[in-house]
């Protein structure tokens, strides 16, 4: 069987007092997008640096591709993405990535991966002189040019315009769709949602939840809104059909699960009006993955 | 929209291919930026010309032209080899450029071989412009070219080691700094347009030890005087090379 593309099991790395990485498991597979999701600071950069041969871990086993991160051979094997920098900022677009390319035995045109990601007009701007969005681009199509098996992607659309986002999931796909196996890192939780196969949600430097993001958000719907905390929901309860929940996570924000038929939305509103309770966010639907961070951690997760 | 297939098809290129591209990439950054330009080459050519041309300071017995080239050759190997190579490598590691290439198949011992063939072409081009210039304004050298080319390498070596040595270890804006301070320091104390004749002999013996000023000397010993063998400032290269080189790999972080 062919190995994972990353495995990782137990990691764990301290700065001094914190833990960046905390007991962190988790697995990547080839033709897969894998997401770290998280807040700023939950060790997504860590561990991504660790797998990538950067840094060593102080405890637990990190294999990618089946052999030791920091092992020579791996490095025409992986693409990596840092989350910032890592081109010389009086380099030519087109320049540095033709320099890339020339590292490995069979890499893409450069200039078609410039074209693709609408660089081509660019091509002849030195770095510095790009926009984020471009200098984002550039340093994407350094890390798949060439043809690795396994890409790195450190927060790939951070800083973005739309249009551009758009472009870089695309490409993502496409390396999916190739066999490439995709680790990528976001605190977008529609971008993990869009993009990842396997949800990984970090917190704390540890896997709080993970999976597909329709087995961590759930098919049913819900009923949602915000009010001010502490409702008497029993009594709320009592006035809906018995199987339906209620419930308040975290402090103000409530969630109802059930047969979610128009009647069931009349009661609830009715109720809030004859306890003076006005609501915010009343909306009805499957939860996201904002919603399940929510729920985990209590936290927003662009806080 | 230009076909592109992204299915893996991992392999490095041969190691002789990416340190010439790599070279290629580092010659072409470098001559096509101005300040670099300006350390490098007219800063040595200016001071060459205004210093030979006019009675500016007493170079001792002998054609001041004479005098002046070997330390602008000597001034020029400093440039390329330690506040170039310094400053340049110094923003690399802090724009994370050497950090992004550890991820690449070129090896870090490519890295610095690269770097090393971009300083030697940058003084082959200098030498030959300053060469030049001097040639224009009367110089005859004297002395064996495989001497003077032992002097330039042995002194590129030691600048070398200091220069990735500060790189790898300062940040980017104290390396800035201290690299053009060190340059100002060496230039007006190590020999390169006026003689150490002028210190009294206490100062004398310590600048004597200097890189900068056994570079000098030595080339001025063979292109001015005819001498055979440097021996002295051959050594003070060689010791100032191996313990710079040392100290650098000892001490460079990558990130």
């Amino acid at each position: 069987m062919e190995p994972l593309a990353v495995a990782v099991n137990d990691l764990v790395k301290r700065y001094g007092m914190t833990a960046a990485a905390d007991g962190l498991s988790f697995e990547a597979r080839s033709g897969e997008v894998t997401a770290l999701l998280g807040p700023n600071g939950a060790g997504k950069t860590t561990t991504v640096e660790i797998c990538e041969g950067y840094r060593r871990a102080d405890s637990g086993s990190v294999r990618v591709l089946g052999r030791d991160p920091r092992d020579p051979a791996l490095k025409t094997r992986i693409g990596v993405m840092l989350q910032s920098g890592g081109v010389p900022t009086n380099a030519r677009a087109g320049e540095f990535l033709r320099l890339i390319a020339s590292f490995y035995a069979t890499p893409l045109d450069p200039a078609a991966l410039l074209d693709r990601l609408g660089l081509t007009a660019s091509a002849r701007t030195s770095y510095r002189r790009l926009s984020g969005g471009q200098q984002q681009r550039l340093a994407l199509a350094a890390a798949v040019v060439g043809r690795p098996e396994l890409v790195f992607l450190d927060e790939p659309t951070a800083g973005l315009d739309p249009q551009a986002r758009h472009a870089t999931w695309e490409l993502v796909e496409d390396l999916k769709a190739a066999g490439v196996a995709v680790i990528l890192t976001t605190h977008h939780m529609d971008e993990a949602e869009r993009l990842a196969d396997e949800v990984v949600i970090v917190d704390h430097g540890r896997v709080i939840a993970s999976g597909p993001p329709s087995s961590l958000t759930g098919a049913e719907r819900q009923l949602r809104f915000r009010a001010r905390p502490g409702l008497g929901l029993d009594e709320l309860l009592s006035a809906l059909p018995p199987a339906t929940i209620a419930k308040e996570s975290p402090a103000g924000h409530y969630v109802i699960e059930g047969d979610l038929v128009p009647e069931l939305l009349a009661t609830v509103t009715a109720w809030c009006a004859s306890n003076g309770v006005m609501t915010e966010d009343l909306r009805i639907e499957r939860r996201t993955l904002e919603d399940v961070f929510l729920e985990l951690t209590g936290r927003e997760l662009r806080s | 929209m230009t076909d592109l297939t992204f299915s893996p098809s991992p392999g490095a290129a041969p190691r002789s291919r990416m340190v010439r591209a790599q070279t290629a990439y580092e010659l072409r950054t470098l001559l096509r930026n101005g300040e670099q330009l300006l350390l490098i080459l007219i800063i040595p050519v200016a001071l060459l010309i205004l210093f030979s041309s006019a009675p500016l300071l007493d170079v001792g017995a002998g054609r001041r032209v004479d005098f002046l080239t070997p330390g602008v050759l000597a001034l020029a190997v400093m440039s390329t080899a330690f506040t170039g190579q310094a400053i340049g490598t110094g923003f690399e590691r802090r724009y994370g450029v050497l950090k992004r290439l550890g991820a690449t198949p070129l090896p870090r011992s490519g890295l610095i071989i690269a770097k090393t063939l971009t300083v030697l072409a940058v003084e082959v081009l200098q030498a030959l412009v300053i060469c030049v210039v001097a040639a224009a304004l009367g110089w005859s050298p004297h002395g064996n070219p495989a001497t003077v080319i032992l002097l330039l390498l042995l002194g590129t070596a030691a600048f070398s080691g200091f220069g990735l040595l500060m790189a790898g270890t300062l940040r980017a804006e104290a390396t800035l700094a201290a690299a053009n301070l060190v340059y100002i320091l060496l230039l007006a104390l190590g020999g390169v347009v006026f003689p150490l004749t002028k210190f009294s002999g206490g100062v004398r013996s310590v600048l004597e030890l200097l890189p900068i000023s056994a570079l000098a000397d030595g080339l001025r010993q063979v292109l001015q005087h005819g001498a055979g063998f440097p021996a002295r400032d051959l050594v003070i290269l060689a010791v100032w090379a191996v313990l710079g080189l040392a100290l650098a790999a000892r001490f460079f972080s990558w990130e």
